[in-house]
């Protein structure tokens, strides 16, 4: 039996607070690229409440992504974007969702993103991270954006951290390890960096710009 | 003095280009910050790095 949205409202602002709740539930955020690091951020920004999220990913599951990313088995084939709205809307019932499969470049990312308050930048490969970057500081002024680089790898946890690198660019990760060279990622440790991400972005959203 | 990344450099007068082009920084992999605002790519040669400038130069790494 599924909550109404009343008691499913209720039981968050007892959670959150008024405020708070009042403060994510209308906000907008778009995820960029929906692997290890963006599924485990929608999955976090779904259960704490945001109004609405734009979900952005033109590739497919696939078995090699079931060992860190939030699909099941049963979702190999499909379009990640829709598979994550499917099991974003069996945890979080009454989040707005928006599942693109269209492939973000430099020509059409300011469109795509227009709406959200904060970007996410989850994507797997660097110089794309670099693209969407330096596009939406460039082009989106009204935004935020909080990005990821360097959590592959089985090496410590402790050094998955967040800087804040401009007033509205923060940057999550150890920044140095790339999965070029290393065993590849690692549940935990990607989760840990996407933890960070969606921690930031509710962080803003309540005002605390400081890390 | 240019203080990038936390460090002093004599590089005042040099473009972010001719600076960039000293170094082992991918130019496809990286975003610049200078005195806390974005450098956009397309003025990487005409922004002329001043003394007592703050660069910030993000260099990103695969994974996600």
């Amino acid at each position: 039996m599924i909550p109404s949205k009343k008691e499913w409202t209720d039981a968050l602002i007892a959670r959150h607070g008024a405020t708070l709740h009042k403060q994510f539930s209308s906000a907008t955020v778009a995820i960029c690229g929906l692997g290890g690091l963006g599924s485990n951020i929608a999955v976090a920004l779904a259960r704490a409440g945001i109004g609405k999220l734009l979900l952005i990913d033109f590739d497919r599951v696939d078995i090699t992504n079931l060992h860190r990313q939030q699909y099941k088995a049963n979702q190999i084939g499909s379009y990640k974007a829709n598979a994550l709205a499917e099991n974003l809307l069996e945890i979080a019932p009454y989040t707005e969702l928006q599942a693109v499969t269209t492939k973000i470049t430099e020509e059409n990312f300011a469109r795509l993103l227009k709406d959200a308050d904060i970007v996410c930048e989850a994507f797997d490969d660097a110089e794309c991270k670099a693209m969407i970057v330096n596009g939406v500081l460039e082009q989106l002024p009204q935004c935020y954006l909080v990005a990821a680089s360097g959590m592959a790898g089985i090496d410590t946890p402790n050094t998955i951290k967040t800087r804040k690198v401009t007033k509205r660019f923060y940057l999550c990760g150890d920044e140095v390890s790339d999965v070029a060279n290393s065993i590849g990622l690692v549940a935990p440790r990607v989760m840990l960096c996407a933890a960070h991400q969606a921690h930031t972005v509710l962080r803003i959203l309540a005002g605390k710009y400081e890390v | 003095m240019v203080k990038v990344n936390g460090t002093e450099l004599d590089v005042a007068g040099k473009t972010v280009s001719e600076y960039l082009a000293t170094t082992a920084y991918d130019p496809k992999r990286i975003a610049v910050e200078r005195n806390g605002d974005i450098v956009f790519k397309s003025q990487y040669d005409d922004t002329i790095l001043k003394d007592g400038d703050r660069l910030e130069i993000v260099s990103f790494v695969g994974g996600g």
